[in-house]
């Protein structure tokens, strides 16, 4: 089902069969780990079994001196950077953090954080050079905890950590590493006016993007010290920059190719092996390829945040918001930069309210340094937002979804976050759950249902974009986007509109650091909409480029040509059209071969929304919860290719709901993750889930050619509210802990003398 | 380390290779055979990324050694797809925009066809259950239950009356 | 004149004021007449703040937000 308001387009909103599909049905499709080069070497990295430690010597010269062994390294293969923010579009790092997670120094942080690699000429050998590398540690004592790592007495993780947003400045170091606010009206004038208050605590655990395919690459230096870097990333952009940033040298010392990439959801916005094995190669001078294990995927990479979170809403007797106050703390992992302050600033951004007191804490902890996580931030306050909204709108005896319309944003509302939005598509999806058949069809027993929203900033960003037309007229689009989830369809989809070609005759291509221009990482919603915008200027420069070859070819004022249905026509209809195939055919004799990039730093991403309804069966034995029903309405701007805009929005509530029920990272009392694997780390499998059922809501973005808004990130904002509204619903319990999992359901049940 | 010769047929083709007798099969396939739609997500069984038929049972090819092959028949995703063209299952996930990273998709192909072959007309409930030992972290499954469900639909009218 | 309102974060630079009121066509004028007015606030608009749009012209009477930086997945 489409909520469309809507100009004819003849190839957007089509749903072709994308373009890299065969590759990927028939497995020829190569993802990080599909590339062997001759001569390669295989590198292992050597991981902390501590999760907090003073690292007092490393000996690796028994590993050397092993057979098959080629190259051994440690911190002390790299440089030490300065403190410095950076980033590659929207990842923001500090880099001296990064090349302390990527290779420890003086000290460990979390269990699985790497302190050496070797490369050796099988996988065998390399494990065994491992085992002979001795480090002496000086076990500490750890926090995992978020209220334990800001006790007074807690080990503190940075000696130099200083908490930042705090006045006046502290003298001592703690874990908190800053400190966000976001302070607006009078909050307790809010709360006077309420007359209805209601104040929880919520708590979530961390928890793993999940995506199938583990960190991969093979790093080959040449003698000429330059380094081909063939990985799966988000943005080989990025892993240019940051792994010649960690190695102390140029970017253009650095070529990237992009493999395919098995999933990211965020996660692969950062490097981990890719400068380690860089260095190798470098050392062994040879190629090394170094592949995660999925135990090294859950110990050693970016889970996003657990979080503490207390949260106080009060609303008049009419359904209108009044005040929000809280405050939230979130894990940061080993270094600074949890998205606590997203968090904040997403929580009740759906809404119209006027005074807000909101506070969030960036904390260090002894676990991995998270990494984005699919609107990074914003489902964990959403949680508690959502839940607390549905609690609000139960006391006045209101329907959440009547109670949502009356608070909802729209155009010329101010976000909470400050800012004033343009047109938005809150309502519609609002509306869109209300009218939905499925928020009318009768429960039974044991069965309730929960409605939750969601909002997720969108970005824009840094994208370049190359097309050429082709001797046979058909077009080659190159962009510097790895495609995540379908977006080479999607670029065709905008470059066939544009040139008016048939979809099939556009080849979309990812193209590498080297042939086309820098594009910031695959992340933030961003690719459609950034990288559309810069396929669909270079598209019409070609398109300008058709029409005074035409011009020049009938010896006429390119005024008089015009470009329909990939043909350049004479306003006066009395020439014989000249397809794109004529013209390029020509091309040499009116200037050459016919082509043109175009680059953007993409403003205007235009804010997305989401509203899900979802039902569940409690079974009251087990606290086992089953999802029965889901629908999620999203606003998607314009849906370029519809299939993949559906797959976007279903596989984040199929995340929203793994979060909501089983995944967690879970830590013994020494700091070790206990469930490092698929089968203890229990995400959903199709056994688990009911079909996700689908409404896209096109309110067009001003800020696009098109419309296009994101739509990957915030379909798993509001999963976990809905799932816990909906197990309200169904037992009369307030579910205020995620997991949700049948051991908390039964002794909450329990609990209520159940 | 002594080296183990291995004979087996590999989607229909006869095949013969030397392994190390503690090599999984799902290496074997990828490293030594060259079959690398074969993928690796876990290594422990859990994600049903590396799934085979092995003499006509869906396997997960990282919890085999390889001496256990000897003598099998192997079937892998590089098989599906014959001289008449894509197999029903391809047909479906790509219309049905059923891959989003597509890294699971040869298990899914594979579970799927393992499926039908046994079961040409499943519900969809047998369907979930056929294909829970696969893990899909982009798609929430909806798009991956209708394209097989779809596939089997094809094949039955392909299938000429008696 | 752009109106500029200041989170939390800046205000210790700005000695707790929330808004002002300053005259500028760009990001980087902006951001250079803020430190004038403000001593230091500047640097640290530059530690906190994406200023890759520091040529991008800020139309009169728009209203500029100082947000800490936002990364997606």
């Amino acid at each position: 089902m489409t909520v469309t308001a809507t100009p004819s387009y003849k190839w957007v909103g089509t749903r072709p069969v994308r373009h890299d599909g065969l590759e990927k049905v028939t497995g020829r499709a190569r993802y990080g780990a599909d590339l062997n080069l001759p001569g390669m070497l295989i590198g292992a990295v050597l991981r902390s079994p501590h999760p907090h430690a003073r690292i007092l010597s490393i000996d690796t010269s028994a590993a050397e001196a092993m057979e098959g062994v080629r190259a051994v390294v440690t911190g002390a293969d790299f440089p030490i950077l300065e403190s410095e923010q950076g980033g590659s579009g929207e990842e923001y790092v500090d880099f001296r953090d990064l090349c302390h997670n990527v290779m420890a120094r003086d000290k460990v942080l979390y269990e699985g954080h790497a302190l050496a690699a070797v490369a050796a000429t099988s996988r065998r050998e390399a494990l065994a050079a491992l085992a002979a590398i001795k480090v002496d540690y000086e076990v500490l004592p750890h926090v995992i905890d978020v209220d334990r790592a800001m006790a007074p007495d807690a080990p503190i993780l940075h000696e130099d950590m200083i908490t930042e947003g705090v006045d006046p400045v502290p003298d001592e170091p703690s874990n908190v590493a800053s400190r966000y606010v976001i302070d607006r009206g009078d909050i307790e004038k809010g709360f006077a006016e309420a007359d209805v208050i209601v104040e929880r605590e919520f708590v979530t655990q961390p928890v793993h993007q999940g995506y199938i395919e583990p960190h991969a690459v093979v790093a080959d230096v040449g003698q000429d010290g330059k380094a081909t870097v063939f990985c799966s990333s988000q943005g080989h952009f990025m892993v240019r920059s940051f792994t010649a940033l960690l190695l102390g040298w140029e970017p253009s010392r650095v070529k990237v190719i992009p493999a395919e990439i098995g999933g990211g959801f965020g996660g692969k916005t950062t490097v981990y092996v890719e400068p380690v094995a860089t260095r190798l190669s470098q050392k062994a001078g040879r190629p090394v390829k170094i592949v995660m294990t999925r135990d090294e995927v859950f110990r050693a990479t970016g889970p996003t945040s657990g979080s503490k979170i207390r949260l106080k809403v009060g609303a008049t007797s009419d359904g209108k918001l009044t005040a929000v106050e809280g405050s939230m703390a979130y894990q940061a992992g080993a270094f600074k930069g949890s998205p606590v302050s997203l968090g904040c600033m997403c929580a009740f951004a759906p809404y119209s309210v006027e005074n807000v007191l909101l506070e969030g804490l960036d904390v260090v902890v002894n676990m991995p340094k998270v990494a984005a996580y699919r609107a990074p931030g914003a489902p964990m306050a959403s949680f508690a937002s959502e839940t607390l909204l549905d609690e609000v709108a139960e006391q006045l005896g209101m329907d959440p979804l009547e109670f949502r319309l009356r608070n909802a944003a729209e155009e010329g509302v101010r976000a909470v976050y400050g800012p004033i939005f343009k047109r938005i598509g809150f309502i519609e999806t609002v509306e869109a759950v209300r009218d939905h058949p499925h928020y009318s069809i009768e429960l039974g027993p044991n069965q309730g249902r929960g409605v939750a929203s969601g909002f997720w900033f969108n970005f824009g960003g840094s994208s370049s974009a190359t097309v050429h037309i082709n001797e046979d007229g058909t077009a080659s689009v190159l962009t510097g986007s790895p495609d995540i989830g379908g977006s080479r369809a999607s670029m065709a989809l905008m470059a066939a509109e544009e040139l008016g070609i048939d979809v099939y005759d556009i080849s979309p291509i990812v193209s590498d650091t080297e042939s086309v221009g820098y594009t910031d990482v695959t992340g933030g919603s961003r690719v459609t909409h950034a990288t559309g915008m810069a396929v669909i200027d270079a598209c019409r420069n070609v398109v300008a480029d058709l029409r005074a070859r035409a011009a020049m070819v009938w010896d006429v004022d390119v005024e008089e040509v015009e470009w329909v249905d990939g043909r350049a026509q004479h306003v006066s209809g009395d020439r014989a059209p000249m397809t794109t195939k004529d013209l390029a055919i020509d091309a040499a004799g009116t200037g050459g071969p016919i082509t043109s990039s175009a680059a953007v730093n993409a403003r205007g991403a235009g804010a997305a929304f989401s509203t899900q309804v979802c039902d569940v069966e409690v079974d009251p034995e087990t606290g086992a919860v089953k999802i029965l029903r889901y629908t999620t309405a999203q606003d998607a701007g314009r849906a370029i290719h519809p299939s993949y805009v559906e797959g976007q929005m279903q596989g984040g509530v199929a995340q929203g709901i793994g979060w909501a029920l089983n995944e967690e990272y879970i830590f013994d009392d020494g700091g070790t993750m206990e469930n490092a694997g698929f089968l203890d780390y229990r995400m959903p499998v199709a056994s688990d889930l009911p079909m996700i059922d689908t409404v896209i809501v096109e309110v067009p973005n001003p800020g696009h050619p098109y419309g296009v808004r994101g739509v990957g990130e915030v379909g798993i904002v509001p999963p976990m509210a809905a799932v816990a509204n909906a197990i309200h619903d169904a037992t009369g319990l307030r579910l205020s802990e995620l997991p949700m999992s049948p051991v908390k359901v039964l002794a909450a049940i329990g609990a209520n003398g159940g | 380390m002594s080296r183990t010769r291995v004979t087996c047929t590999i989607n229909g083709d006869p095949a013969e290779f030397l392994c190390e007798d503690d090599q999984s099969l799902l290496d074997a396939l990828r490293d030594v055979v060259g079959l690398m739609g074969v993928k690796e997500g876990c290594a422990t069984g859990d994600c049903g990324a590396c799934s085979v038929i092995l003499d006509g049972r869906l396997t997960c090819s990282c919890l085999v050694f390889v001496p256990e092959a000897e003598g099998a028949t192997i079937e892998t995703v590089e098989g599906m797809a014959g001289p008449d063209g894509l197999h029903p299952l391809q047909e479906t996930f790509l219309e049905g925009a059923a891959l989003q990273c597509g890294i699971c998709t040869p298990g899914f192909l594979v579970a799927g066809k393992a499926l039908l072959d046994r079961n040409p007309d499943p519900t969809e409930e047998e369907v979930r259950y056929a294909i829970a030992g696969n893990l899909c972290r982009c798609t929430g499954y909806d798009k991956i239950v209708r394209s097989i469900l779809d596939a089997a639909d094809r094949m039955e009218e392909a299938v000429p009356a008696t | 004149m752009v109106r500029v309102i200041f989170g939390s974060a800046l205000r210790q630079y700005t000695g707790g004021v929330e808004e002002v009121e300053i005259e500028a066509t760009t990001v980087r004028s902006l951001i250079n007449a803020l430190d004038r007015r403000f001593p230091g606030l500047g640097g640290a608009i530059d530690g906190h703040i994406k200023t890759d749009a520091l040529y991008e012209r800020v139309p009169e009477g728009s209203e500029v937000h100082c947000l800490p930086p936002i990364g997606g997945g």
